[in-house]
């Protein structure tokens, strides 16, 4: 044993050196210095000041805006530092109860049964960007009350911001919630 | 189900479908030792190693020494990575400031990164800073697989070769496999991760300002260059707590499809890589098709069970066309997260783009049962190739009795010895779930834990010790893992689960190694036909399956019964 001591070491070592600071600092030098708005994480800015990442789900609550589905994270939904899903099982009642009372909320806001699935579940990362076509079409009304706009104009815009699959196989069609909000605030000046 | 889910299923199984040939001929060029296109660059960073070391590289080993280097290894390794998780706060690149790991977690996790398990008690962008991240767990990332694939090629050798003694050099074997196959393969990778949007910055946040006027800070760091060994590796240790249903790890369907290409190609090419190495190509796909057969099985079923969405959510008024979608990606939806679940615990990943403990009892069992059937299906990078290779001698042992004859795998006789060893090895398996499941459910503080009540309780224990011994890291997300209980026995069931199983298997592959290759005569049962595919699979099925049926008709079982019954817990 005493004589596999010194490889053991100095590979451990070595290996820390070149896997754990030349590679992943290649990398990063390399993705910097190429592809910079990627490696920063896909910032998405309006008049100069930073409103989020194009990647990464942030919170709608008012009328005005499309809401996202609902989110585990804590203590608020949407925390970019601390991703989290429910975890919840199939069977549970407190998933259940969570549920019916989201459903409740959006039927109260002109959402019609049968509720689409993501409207009303949490995702895995608690940061889903996207929700599914259907639930921002059931949408429309609401935000273009809320805007004073027509609906056909806002259900113009959401049909143009679905993202379908890609390569038309893989992937599910979707929309990319802050991208919405960021056009329907353009479309109002 | 759709065609379309289908089709996005059956485009990634070709994918590696037509990687697997030339990958696996690259590997077996390497670990012959002979020259490759990358020689003119890392022979001298090889070479420069071996100095470092005092490794003689023409020096073999026998299967005690090549296992005793193994250990040392991982044994040197784990000592170094606790050592960094404890003392981060005083090490560089920790913009966050994050404290030092507490001791029984600290251990759970080194333990998880040097046995290739990656099992996470901890949230990774809230607990660990940039260098334990690159020069801690990344590290091990490359290392563990690395390991893995030297033992694979170790047995390998034993079974090409002629009355030796020697498998061998451990330390030029794991030397190779990283700088040779994991650090190019990664370093392509990961660039192509940064160009789908995985960031890659030694950065720690970003404060945004939303729409609505709240702050969101958006946890970044190198996460592209972890996610590509993590995948190549079939570690599965995530830079985020949510691992790669996160949309930093994974923010679109084509990255995805990365995500399972690179997990998947490596495992399955080095079946290949084994089939050249021991002169018949035939009996390497012999084994790809039992995995392949098995493994696509387990997507269908989940695909099927997480389609039909949960009847419960669909009673009180949600849609269930879009299938059950509580703890999944809108860009993945039920296909692509079903194919992934199915992979991830075929091999030993254990990496997630949905949470597993959200899904239906069914669609929950597949991943589980997988692991259980000892993730070879191909398994994780080596430790999945080597797996396989203990039931194909199982199976031609089960066929010899039949007809009464001695049982043969390529020429080796496989006698009593052989045998002792391998019923050794896999009773590890239930003897350690089995057994820590137990007595944690007798236990009121590990009880405590539970996330969901009734059946998924017990699911969500038996999935923390199934994943911890076979050396996934996948979890129902549901159990409070980082409590002193589970930091210690999970560590434990994932010692036993790497050491125990490898230690004898390595002595089969030194057993095997002194023996005569025969020519193969007219009374050989061909083990490279469809006849043996099918025993294989069966003896697959039947050893790993009804070890664990009666706890899982307890588990998942139940609670698929009680959802579709409308009961809650």
């Amino acid at each position: 044993m005493l004589n596999h001591l010194r490889p053991a070491l100095t590979l451990v070592v070595a290996m820390t050196a070149l896997t754990g600071l030349v590679y992943p600092l290649a990398v990063t030098g390399l993705a910097q210095a190429v592809l910079p708005a990627a490696a920063n994480g896909s910032l998405v800015a309006r008049d100069g000041a930073v409103v989020g990442s194009a990647l990464i789900g942030q919170n709608f609550a008012t009328d005005r805006y499309f809401w996202p589905r609902p989110s585990a994270t804590g203590p608020d939904p949407y925390n970019a530092s601390a991703s989290t899903g429910s975890n919840l099982g199939t069977t549970s009642a407190k998933l259940r109860d969570r549920v019916a009372g989201d459903i409740e909320r959006l039927e109260a806001a002109g959402v019609t049964a049968p509720v689409p699935a993501d409207a009303a579940t949490t995702s895995g990362s608690g940061l889903d960007p996207h929700i599914s076509p259907e639930f921002a079409r059931a949408q429309v009304a609401r935000v273009a009350k809320a805007r004073g706009l027509s609906e056909g104009d806002v259900a113009g815009l959401v049909e143009r911001q679905i993202e379908g699959r890609t390569l038309g196989v893989i992937g599910e069609p979707r929309v990319n919630v802050l991208e919405l909000n960021l056009a329907l605030d353009a479309l109002k000046t | 189900m759709t065609i379309i889910g289908w089709l996005q299923i059956s485009l990634l199984f070709l994918a590696t479908l037509v990687a697997i040939k030339p990958l696996g001929l690259y590997m077996a060029r390497v670990f012959s030792g002979e020259r490759t296109v990358l020689s003119p660059l890392l022979s001298p960073v090889e070479t420069g190693l071996y100095a470092l070391g005092g490794i003689r590289k023409d020096k073999e080993q026998t299967w005690l020494g090549y296992t005793l280097a193994m250990l040392a290894f991982s044994l040197a390794g784990f000592v170094a990575l606790y050592a960094i998780l404890r003392l981060q706060a005083y090490l560089p690149l920790n913009p966050q400031g994050f404290a030092g790991m507490a001791p029984d977690l600290a251990f759970n996790t080194a333990v998880s990164f040097v046995t290739n398990t990656n099992w996470q008690n901890y949230g990774g962008e809230s607990t660990l800073s940039h260098f334990s991240q690159m020069a801690g767990l990344t590290v091990q990332n490359f290392l563990s697989a690395a390991t893995g694939m030297a033992l694979a090629i170790a047995f390998t050798r034993a079974l090409a070769r002629s009355k030796v003694a020697t498998l061998g050099n451990f330390w030029v074997d794991m030397t190779r496999a990283t700088l040779y196959v994991l650090l190019p393969i990664a370093f392509v990778v990961a660039l192509a991760f940064v160009a789908m949007g995985l960031p890659q910055t030694l950065d720690a946040s970003v404060t945004a300002t939303t729409l609505e006027g709240g702050q969101q800070v958006i946890a970044l760091g190198p996460v592209a260059s972890q996610e590509a060994i993590k995948q190549l590796g079939t570690n599965g240790g995530g830079f985020y707590n949510v691992n790669a249903a996160h949309p930093f790890e994974n923010p679109t369907a084509l990255s995805d499809y990365l995500n399972i290409f690179a997990m998947l190609s490596i495992s399955a090419a080095l079946v290949y890589t084994f089939g050249q190495m021991v002169g018949s190509r035939r009996q390497g796909w012999a084994l790809i098709a039992a995995m392949a057969v098995l493994l696509i099985a387990g997507v269908g079923v989940t695909y099927f069970a997480e389609a039909q969405g949960n009847p419960i959510l669909t009673s009180i008024g949600l849609d269930p066309a879009a299938g059950n979608m509580e703890g999944k990606e809108v860009r993945f939806g039920q296909a692509m997260t079903a194919l992934y679940a199915a992979v991830t615990t075929g091999l030993s990943d254990g990496g997630v783009n949905g949470m597993h403990g959200s899904f239906t009892g069914l669609g929950g069992l597949v991943p589980m049962f997988l692991i259980q059937l000892g993730e070879v299906l191909p398994g994780g990078v080596g430790s999945g190739l080597y797996g396989m290779l203990v039931f194909a001698l199982l199976s031609v042992f089960v066929a010899g009795l039949m007809v009464g004859r001695t049982p043969e795998f390529l020429g080796k006789k496989i006698e009593g010895r052989e045998m002792k060893y391998a019923v050794l090895a896999v009773l590890i398996l239930p003897l350690v779930i089995l057994g820590l499941t137990a007595i944690s459910a007798m236990l009121p503080a590990a009880v405590a834990s539970i996330g969901t009540a009734g059946p998924h309780g017990l699911s969500e224990i038996l999935y923390a010790y199934t994943s911890a011994a076979g050396n996934n890291g996948s979890a129902f997300g549901g159990l409070t893992g980082n409590t002193p209980w589970y930091n210690t026995t999970l560590g434990i069931a994932m010692l036993l689960g790497r050491f125990a199983y490898v230690v004898p298997v390595m002595a089969i592959a030194g057993s095997l190694a002194a023996k005569v290759k025969v020519p193969a005569s007219a009374g050989t049962f061909p083990t490279d036909g469809p006849l043996f595919v099918g025993l294989l699979i069966g003896i697959i099925l039947i050893l790993g399956g009804l070890q664990f049926f009666p706890a899982l008709a307890l588990g998942p079982i139940v609670e698929h019964l009680a959802m579709l019954a409308g009961q809650t817990f």
